[in-house]
């Protein structure tokens, strides 16, 4: 018997499933990209028929962060850029959960960027959304490092001096298995995306354009999208790293010059997933850490008898 | 100073094999029946420069590293002769030898590797060998290995020689070599080892030399480890099967440990990007159903201030290890001090509370960590194992009994899912996980992937079901509930059964010393000094810094007329902790501090206390040698 009984309960689901009852409301602003993206999940995670108690989403900081405060599953809503280390780790420890990790651009490019560049290089088996605004939400609208050059804000009143960060081409090279762009706008897209992102097996890196129109008004809504993966200008073979890489110096150049592809562009489905490689050189035990402490037939070793020897 | 020990320090290059040289020879002599501690000095260095392990060895129990020595092997720093290091380091020719002179104790013995060492370029050699009635031995022990082997067996040449002089059966010797080394080199080994013993009873007068080794009988089989073992194995048999680290001396040594066994129980070790993650990671996989742990040294436990918040936000269980080292900043990565216990208690921002565990040797060191597991778990909030540089590292024989105890897979305060479906839900259907009904403030948590168990984990102050919320009234009962926590800790540590805050000398005594972690060996052999001396002493170790044992400190300082406080740092840190906690007896206060890099020896703590406490005067600042380095 598992101790976890909600794991591997697939059965056909509603995406109301995923909303937390009565409260809390979202704190969102009218016109939030951010409802796109709750949308997308709840939609990807019903049509996956996933059990919202399978399912851990760790949030970092910033209004992102709030996601799992309004999607109903097992929710760690975790500290400004370290959503990473802690939803790996939780799939490390028990790889029967679905794993997702999500926050903003501040949070995972900025403040967390050396935790997306690891987690992307060691292809953990997760997905991981970054909301894509190009500003700090939360702390009411500084520049952050999607911003495009010359952005002003309050705190950078003469305009960035910055070239944007390229995410994409960051997790690509860094190692992601699964690479992809969405946008809040592009409703169906985005939930087919993250089913898809959630399916593949290693690390997935979503990055979901939101438009902010708080504090950012030049949001990305206003300008039009090609689906890369429908439009006949763009044939690219999807495992391949060469054509993702050509795309991603298209794309992301394309965005701060005010055209939009979205899609999906790398999906490398022959690399193993870390948890693979790690259990073939045999650190990485076959059965879930986590169900070990529910088994109460488990034999717990003790260093007396391992490890004394060499000490004698 | 006892006479019957003998204090042999092997001396040389780092990267010349002498702490593997002297790991095994303590480990002979614990065989052989002796008790046996050993110190290590080293520099912040990979090869070369001056290093030297002592091994204190006596028939009775040995708490610490004793005072000066009686035996030197200098075998020469091979590495010295690197032009380039030259350039950076000057002429470290002759540093085993000449480095080593100051702490050796009157009739001493001195063997010296003099195919590498020339001691005609140490000033003053001859009169102080002649002034303190020391025995040398120049012998071409480099000459010697390169004969029967390869020449850094200058190593078994030298344990040769010892044995010869000190009367050591190399039987001991012999079969812990067979145990530990690959043929192809024991039998050269073997050999080197025979011929320097012979050569030395065919061509000198061994008997002339006052030392002699003891001998010794345990009454029970023991074990030779360092603090860092006892952490690692501590954990193990506490069911840790997680860890996440980043390396930094002298945590590194738990970390390694931990990642070479933990595959052979079926756990994961994971080497990550920063100690941000290290600590991110344990409370990952703690939340997710395992018991994990994580660990630093001064710097990088900076970083992992913000983690050890979240931790104890979300209530979710995590052991941390601190390893001590001299700071701040970087400050000296291979020294001890006892600097960091304020930055451990207080780092984090708000209300933030955790345990902090100090043990002061490797039995307690066992113990504790499998407490701070317990308490974490069980109470849901993060512990700390605060250790140094010195006890980390410093090997000792204890008995393998301690370690004989039934592992523990428990992981403490996790509800069923039977009793989830009884448990309060809110509105919104998830688990009320933050609302205790008991009285210790502990409310059972569930794991991802149990059924009717789901709520949100957030660092941001939130309800029962993990909702953000600023709602006053739920903030109190929250801060409440937390804080309660630490009283019902700091009951069950004073009831419980671990070793912890140990109480030393005769129960009436005049005056007292207080001391914590790594010191407390040291403190009571200066103790029993004391007593022989004429004196009224006792001392009390103190290992548990958080929640403060302020009843049983109380005790000990109503007890006494005056105290004497023990740490090697140089801002009293732990004494200002004990009247913070306390409040009253800080006029019973005096402070013996020490942070040149250097444990303290049991001298000076008698001398110490002799200065401060019976005759009531200033204690010297701290003895300061400023020597310029040889370019200037
Ligand atoms: C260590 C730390 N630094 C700063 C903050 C303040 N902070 C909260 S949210 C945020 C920016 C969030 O921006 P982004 O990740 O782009 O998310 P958004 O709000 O736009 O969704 C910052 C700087 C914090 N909470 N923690
Ligand atoms: S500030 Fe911007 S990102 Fe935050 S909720 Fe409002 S619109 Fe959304």
């Amino acid at each position: 018997m598992s101790a976890f009984n909600a794991i591997g309960e697939n059965v056909e689901r509603d995406r109301n499933e995923y909303t937390p009852g009565l409260e809390p409301q979202p704190t969102w602003c009218p016109g939030c990209g951010d409802f796109g993206v709750l949308k997308a999940l709840k939609g990807a995670a019903a049509e996956l028929g996933l059990s919202p108690e399978e399912m851990l989403l760790v949030t970092g900081i910033g209004c992102s962060g709030k996601l799992n405060s309004y999607f109903d599953s097992y929710g760690f809503h975790t500290i400004h850029g370290r959503s990473l280390p802690i939803a790996r780790a939780a799939k490390l420890a028990n790889p029967g959960l679905t794993v997702v990790a999500a926050g903003g651009d501040g949070d995972g490019y900025g403040i967390g960027g050396n935790h997306f560049m690891h987690s992307a290089r060691e292809n953990h088996d997760m997905t991981y959304i970054v909301f894509n605004n190009e500003i700090f939400g939360l702390t009411k609208g500084q520049t952050s490092p999607t911003s495009p050059m010359g952005h002003k804000s309050k705190t950078q009143p003469h305009g960035s001096a910055k070239q944007p960060l390229r995410p994409l081409s960051m997790s690509l090279n860094a190692g992601a298995s699964y690479v992809a762009r969405t946008a809040a706008v592009n409703p169906n897209q985005a939930k087919d995306i993250i089913v898809e992102a959630i399916e593949h097996d290693g690390f997935s890196h979503v990055d979901f354009l939101t438009q902010c129109p708080t504090w950012n008004k030049d949001a990305k809504q206003y300008v039009p999208y090609i689906d890369v993966n429908d439009s006949e200008d763009y044939e690219i073979d999807v495992s391949d790293r060469k054509s993702a890489s050509d795309l991603m110096y298209e794309t992301e150049n394309a965005l701060n010059e005010g055209t939009v592809l979205t899609g999906r562009y790398y999906h490398d489905e022959d690399r193993p997933s870390y948890q693979q490689e790690k259990q073939n050189i045999g650190e990485m035990p076959e059965e879930p850490l986590a169900e070990r402490y529910f088994d109460e037939d488990y034999e717990w070793e003790r260093s007396y008898d391992m490890f004394l020897d060499k000490h004698k | 100073m006892t006479d019957d020990e003998l204090i042999w320090r092997i001396a040389g290059g780092s990267g010349d094999g002498i702490a593997s040289t002297s790991q095994n020879f303590a480990k002979a002599l614990m065989r052989s029946g002796l008790h046996v501690f050993t110190h290590r000095h080293y520099p912040s260095r990979i090869r070369g420069g001056h290093t030297y392990t002592e091994i204190r060895a006596s028939a009775d129990p040995v708490k610490s590293r004793g005072d000066g020595y009686n035996f030197l092997l200098a075998l020469g720093d091979s590495f010295a002769r690197n032009p380039q290091e030259n350039a950076y380091y000057g002429n470290e020719e002759v540093k085993p030898l000449s480095e080593n002179l100051d702490e050796l104790r009157e009739g001493g013995v001195i063997v010296y590797d003099s195919g590498l060492l020339d001691t005609s370029e140490i000033e003053d050699f001859d009169e102080r060998v002649e002034e303190n009635g020391w025995h040398v031995y120049d012998i071409d022990l480099r000459t010697m290995a390169r004969e029967h082997g390869r020449e850094v067996m200058r190593n078994t040449a030298g344990v040769g020689v010892t044995c010869a002089i000190a009367g050591i059966d190399t039987e001991w010797i012999e079969n812990l070599m067979r145990d530990a080394m690959p043929e192809k080199i024991l039998d050269p080994n073997l050999e080197i080892l025979e011929a320097a013993y012979e050569m030395v009873q065919e061509e000198y007068d061994v008997d002339a030399p006052d030392i002699s080794v003891p001998e010794g009988e345990h009454d029970e089989e023991q074990v030779l480890l360092s603090g860092s073992d006892a952490i690692a194995y501590g954990a193990l048999d506490e069911g840790c099967r997680f860890i996440a680290g980043y390396p930094m001396t002298p945590w590194t040594e738990v970390f390694t440990i931990m990642s070479q066994n933990l595959p052979e129980v079926g756990g994961i070790s994971e080497q990550v990007e920063d100690e941000i993650a290290a600590a991110a990671l344990a409370i990952g996989a703690s939340h997710a159903g395992t018991k994990a742990m994580s660990g630093s040294s001064g710097g990088g436990f900076a970083l992992m201030s913000e983690p050890l918040g979240l931790a104890e936000m979300t209530e979710t269980p995590v052991v941390l290890v601190e390893a001590m080292r001299a700071g701040p900043s970087t400050g000296m990565p291979t020294k001890p001090e006892q600097g960091d216990l304020e930055h451990v208690l207080y780092t984090s921002q708000g209300d933030s509370h955790r345990v902090v565990f100090a043990p002061s040797d490797a039995a307690e060191a066992y113990h504790q960590t499998r407490k701070a597991f317990q308490i974490a778990y069980e109470y849901q909030i993060p512990s700390i194992v605060l250790y140094d540089q010195k006890n980390g590292g410093e090997l000792r024989n204890v008995p393998a009994s301690v370690f004989d105890e039934e592992p523990n897979g428990d992981i403490g305060s996790v509800i069923s899912e039977e009793e989830l479906a009884d448990a309060p839900h809110d509105p919104s259907g998830k688990y009320n996980r933050f609302q205790h009904e008991g009285e210790k403030g502990v409310s059972k948590r569930s794991i991802p992937g149990q059924k009717g168990g789901r709520y949100l984990a957030t660092g941001n102050e939130h309800m029962p079901a993990g909702h953000i919320a600023e709602d006053p009234d739920n903030r109190v009962f929250q801060v409440n509930r937390r804080m309660e926590k630490l009283e019902a800790i700091r009951a069950e540590l004073d009831e419980g059964d671990v070793p912890n805050n140990t109480h030393y000398g005769p129960d009436e005594a005049e005056y007292g010393i207080m001391t914590f972690g790594s010191q407390q060996g040291t403190v009571e052999e200066a103790v029993d000094r004391l007593n022989d001396d004429g004196h009224s002493v006792k001392a009390l170790g103190v290992s548990e810094m958080a929640p403060y044992p302020v009843e049983q400190v109380s005790e000990f300082l109503e007890s006494v007329d005056e105290c004497l406080v023990v740490e090697m740092n140089a801002s009293a840190q732990f004494r200002g902790l004990t009247q913070k906690e306390i409040g009253k007896y800080g006029e019973k206060l005096s402070s013996l501090l020490k942070y040149n890099g250097n444990p303290f020896e049991p001298e000076e703590i008698t001398e110490g206390f002799v200065t401060s406490i019976v005759e009531g005067e200033e204690l010297p600042t701290h003895e300061t040698k400023f020597v310029p380095a040889a370019s200037d």
